[in-house]
Formats: structure tokens, sequence, C-alpha cells
């Protein structure tokens, strides 16, 4: 009995500590963006008083005139294009590799691997003049391309982990029955291979989400700049006000969506991202 | 990539050898054409560009003075590695890489053996540690930075920490808050790395070295580290890579302020702020050289041991 309960404090202490640790900055933003504008250097970890006031004028001026809008548009927008592309795309390859015998299989594999491990800040002068010289700088699809050279890989490395576990004979059975390849890919694969490509869909989307360098190096205005810019360049009402309380808004407007469905989704996260990186 | 061979359970050489080499034939030509769109999508925003980086950086194109251009050679390489700041930055670079990787590997350490050993509550911690990694590195360096900042912040209200501490006006002072925020953002993807290492030690060895009368200790540095050096070694390559990339965070914290400043920050300087493309691709190139170096010594170094570290390959 003594022995069990002392293991019981234990586990608890270590399990708080984790909790803790994982969610005070959080919290603290939340606590942060709730405080009225006066009381926003108060130094309190619980706001004294509740407003919503920097979430008002998050939003204040409608599309043309908020900072915030058109940058949260074209963060889900390019990051759900990205993640359609990507997945399209890496699903074909993926395919091929988990299930054909085919000459560079394995230089595929390898190259994917050293783009996982290329520094992207390598490709940003480049891009910025050829961009620049295409039209694509400051446009959605300027950022949608590097975004989706980089979470290829991840995706692929997924998807073939996936792959790989789903019953191929049923394909053949499938072929058996008289279904044409396409039809057995189709029909029977897909609906088989739908959760490891939400999966590897999820890894990718956050990628995109979360990029700044290319958001800040490949665009100049609210065309095409992403929240995580937008943030970096946010100004107070004045020059002399801090935007803190309106960052912190911003900031658990585009975290708590995001929190919520890596919660509701983590077993399929876990698996994704060990088998995205270790398996290979 | 050795698990294809199951992956196709019907092997050609079954067929009349006719067939086969027409089947194979079309079966390399579909595998090809199924993979080529991602292959050249790969390869448009790196092979492509990291050439062109070369070709502007033995050039002066700086396109405040376009009228200057031309061929220097290795002018700029030698520009840039005789210059101070470039090593100064080298230092800082590593460093918060070393510091961030050496913390978040016994931290992450901890974390996974609580989830992969704890009598209840596996799932809440679990749940909890992929917050940081769903969260914006950007939002996250904002949190930070809001909480240490002297006027905004909480921190300097805490016990034994003086209220007066400026975090952003020193060097290692503002070096500390910048490893922080990096470790809170990346230990989660550590732990899951380790303690995918961790669920394939087969759990007999432990029962049998309690019997022998191993202490815990004795059983996590006999039996625990010495299993999972393999998937030690693969989260390290992974993250000590990406340490070295590191940019957000000390852009948002001090854009290089207070000798902060990583290579990173100094190639974005380079080729955005001062549109000098000619020495910021100089800059590109050899940090692309330096991640080439890690990975090869990686390899070199633990080559086989990285090749056991995927369970279920």
């Amino acid at each position: 009995m003594g022995r069990e309960s002392s293991d019981y404090a234990k586990w608890s202490i270590a399990i708080v500590l984790v909790l803790v640790f994982a969610l005070i900055p959080v919290v603290w933003l939340i606590s942060l963006s709730l405080k009225p504008p006066e009381a926003i250097t108060d130094g309190r970890f619980i706001p004294s008083e509740i407003s919503f006031d920097n979430y008002k004028s998050l939003f204040e001026g409608g599309i043309s005139d908020s900072p915030f809008i058109k940058p949260l548009i074209n963060s889900i927008g390019i990051a759900l294009i990205t993640t359609v592309i990507a997945i399209t795309l890496a699903s074909f390859a993926a395919y091929a590799i988990a299930r054909l015998e085919f000459p560079g299989k394995r230089l595929i594999l390898a190259g994917a691997l050293a783009i996982a491990m290329f520094p992207p800040i390598s490709t940003v002068g480049p891009l910025f003049d050829m961009w620049r010289a295409l039209g694509l700088y400051d446009t959605w699809p300027g950022l949608i391309i590097p975004y989706l050279t980089f979470s290829l890989p991840l995706a692929i490395y997924v998807l073939v982990a996936f792959f790989r576990e789903i019953p191929w004979d049923l394909e053949q059975a499938a072929q058996v029955d008289g279904a044409t390849p396409s039809q057995a890919f189709r029909k029977v694969i897909l609906p088989l291979a739908a959760p490891g490509v939400f999966t590897a869909a999820i890894l990718v989307f956050i990628f995109a989400w979360n990029d700044f360098l290319f958001a800040i190096s490949l665009t100049s205005s609210d065309a095409s700049r992403t929240v995580p810019a937008a943030l970096a360049f946010f100004t107070g009402e004045s020059s002399f006000t801090q935007p803190t309380g309106s960052i912190a808004a911003a900031a658990v407007v585009v975290t708590v969506p995001i929190i919520i469905f890596v919660l509701f989704f983590q077993r399929r996260i876990v698996a994704g991202l060990t088998a995205g990186a270790v398996k290979g | 990539m050795e698990a294809s061979a199951p992956a196709n359970p019907n092997p050609p050489a079954a067929a009349p050898s006719g067939t086969t080499s027409r089947r194979t034939r079309s079966e390399h030509k579909l595998a090809w054409m199924l993979c080529a769109p991602a292959v050249l999508a790969m390869l448009a925003v790196t092979a492509y560009p990291i050439g062109y980086a070369i070709v502007l950086s033995v050039q002066q194109i700086d396109l405040r003075f376009p009228d200057e251009s031309g061929f220097v050679g290795l002018d700029n390489y030698s520009a840039v590695l005789t210059s101070s700041l470039w090593w100064e930055d080298i230092f800082n670079t590593v460093f918060v890489m070393l510091t961030t990787v050496a913390i978040e590997l016994v931290l992450g350490m901890a974390i996974a053996l609580v989830m992969y050993k704890a009598i209840f509550g596996r799932g809440v911690v679990r749940t909890s540690v992929l917050i940081p990694y769903g969260i914006i590195t950007v939002v996250a360096a904002f949190a930070w930075q809001f909480a240490f900042a002297p006027d905004t912040g909480f921190v300097n209200h805490l016990p034994l920490i003086a209220d007066d501490m400026d975090w952003f006006g020193g060097r290692f002072s503002s070096f500390a808050v910048i490893i922080m925020a990096e470790v809170w953002k990346t230990t989660p993807f550590m732990a899951l790395l380790l303690l995918a290492g961790l669920v394939t030690i087969d759990s007999g060895l432990y029962e049998a070295a309690k019997v022998d009368g191993a202490s815990a200790w004795q059983r996590f540095t006999r039996i625990t580290l010495p299993l999972m050096k393999p998937a030690i070694l693969v989260a390290l390559l992974f993250r000590t890579l990406d340490a070295f990339r590191v940019f957000d965070t000390i852009f948002v914290m001090t854009r290089g302020a207070q000798d902060t400043e990583s290579v990173s920050i100094l190639g974005y300087n380079q080729l955005i702020s001062r549109l000098n493309l000619g020495l910021g691709s100089a800059v590109s190139v050899l940090i692309f050289l330096c991640v080439f170096l890690i990975a090869f010594l990686f390899v070199k170094g633990f080559g086989t041991r990285l090749d056991e570290g995927r369970p279920g390959g």
C-alpha cells in the first residue's frame, strides 16, 4: 500500500510538471490578450480584469483596414492549397515507392531525406530573384511552391510508412474480380489509405502554417503576407504604444484552433511524426 | 528501404519471361510517372536555386547598385570568411544549437520515460506535449519575449529574480531566453522520437535485470541507453540540423541585436534587407556546406547505427 501510493504521488508530480511545461506560454498568451490596454504592463500572470478590446481592435475596419484579417485569409488559403497539392503528389509517389519495384527508388527516398535536411535560407536569395523575374514575388503561388518542396519529403515518408501496412492482397482480389488497376486503387486502396493520408495532411498543414522565413522574404504586402510574418510587422495604434495586446490576441486566434485540432487528432500526429522521421 | 521487397507479393519472376520484361518495363514507367511530379516539385526549389545561388555567389550583385555588377570569382567568399561577423554568427549558431539540443535530449528523455512508464495519465501527457508542436514558432517566441520583457512580463515578478532584470539587454541573458523558447517548442518532437525507440525495447530485459537486483538507475544506463542508441542518434541528427537553421525565435526576440545573430539571420539581412545578392548568396552556400558537413559527420560517425535506428523500417 505504502509503495503504491508513493508511486502514485511520484507519477502525479511528473505529470503535473509536464503539463505546466507545455501549458504556461499558452495560458500566459491568453491572459495577456484579455488584459485591458492600461493593464498590459501590470506583470500579473492572471489578469485582474478581463476585456476583449485587443480582439476587437484586431478585426476593426473590416478586411481593408484590419491588420489581421487579410493575413489570416492568406495563411488559411496558402496552407490549405499547399496541403491539397502536396498530399496529391506525395500519394502518387508514395504509392509507387511502397507498391512498385523500379530503378531509382532508393535515390528518390535519399533525395527526399536530403531535402528534409536542406537549409531553407540557402534558397531564399535565388527564389527572391527568380520570383521577381517571374512575377511570383508577393503572390500566393510564390509561397505555395517552396512550401510544397519542403513538405513533400515529410509527406512522402509518412505515406510510404502507412502504405506499407495496407493489405495489398485486397487490391489483387479486386483485380481478379474484374476491377481495372485504377479502379482497384480508387475503390479499395484509397479508403484503406485515408487515415495515413489524413495524418500526412495534418503535418503538411502545420508546416505551412508555421513557416516564417519564406513568409517574410518572399512577400511585401498584405496580398500574400501570412500571419507569422504579419505579426512581426504589427505596429501599435500610435508609434508610442507597443502592439503587445494585439499580438497576443492575434496569437491566441491562430493558436487555439490548431491546439484543439492537434489534441483531437493527437494519436495520428504522434504516429505520423515518428513514422516520418524515424522510418525509412 | 529494404521493406520494399515484401511489398510486392507477386514477384514478376513467377510469370513467363517474355511477359515479365514487358510487365516490368510498364511497371517502371508507371512508377516514374507517379513519382515525377513530386520529384520535380522537390528539385524546383532546391537543386535549381542552390545552383543559382552558386552562380550568384561568384558575382557582385547588389540590387541597390545594379551598374556595378560583374564576375568577381571567390571575392564574396573571402569577404565572408575574413569578416569577424561571420565567425561570431557561427559561434552564436553553434552555441545555441549545442545548448538547445543537449537540454532537449535530457528533457525529451525524461518526458519520453513519463509517457512510456507512467502508471496513469499517459494520454494526458502525450496530448499536452503536442501543444508546443502545434504552435507557430513566431507565436511561441512572442509569448516568451512578453513573459521576460521588463515592462509586460511576469518573470521579473517571480521570487529570486531581480525586478528590473533586462533580459534582452545582454548577450547571454538574451541567449538564455532564446534557448528556452527553442527548447520549449521542439522538445516534444525529440520526446516522441525517443518514445518510438523506447517502445521497441523488450520489457523482459527489465524484469530479468530486476530479478538480478539491478537498481532503476542501473537498468536505465545498462539497458535503456545502449538499446536506444540508434533512436537517440536519429533524433539528435534531425534536431541538430534543425537547430542550426535557427531563425524565427532570434528574429522575433532580438533581430540579432546584442550579438545574438545566427547565420540564417545574417543570410536574411544580406539578401533581403540589404539586397546584396552576391554576398548573401555566398553566405547561403556556406550555410548549405555547414549543414552538409554536420550531416556527413553524423552519417560517417554513426552510419551503421543510424541504420539500426529505424524501428519497423
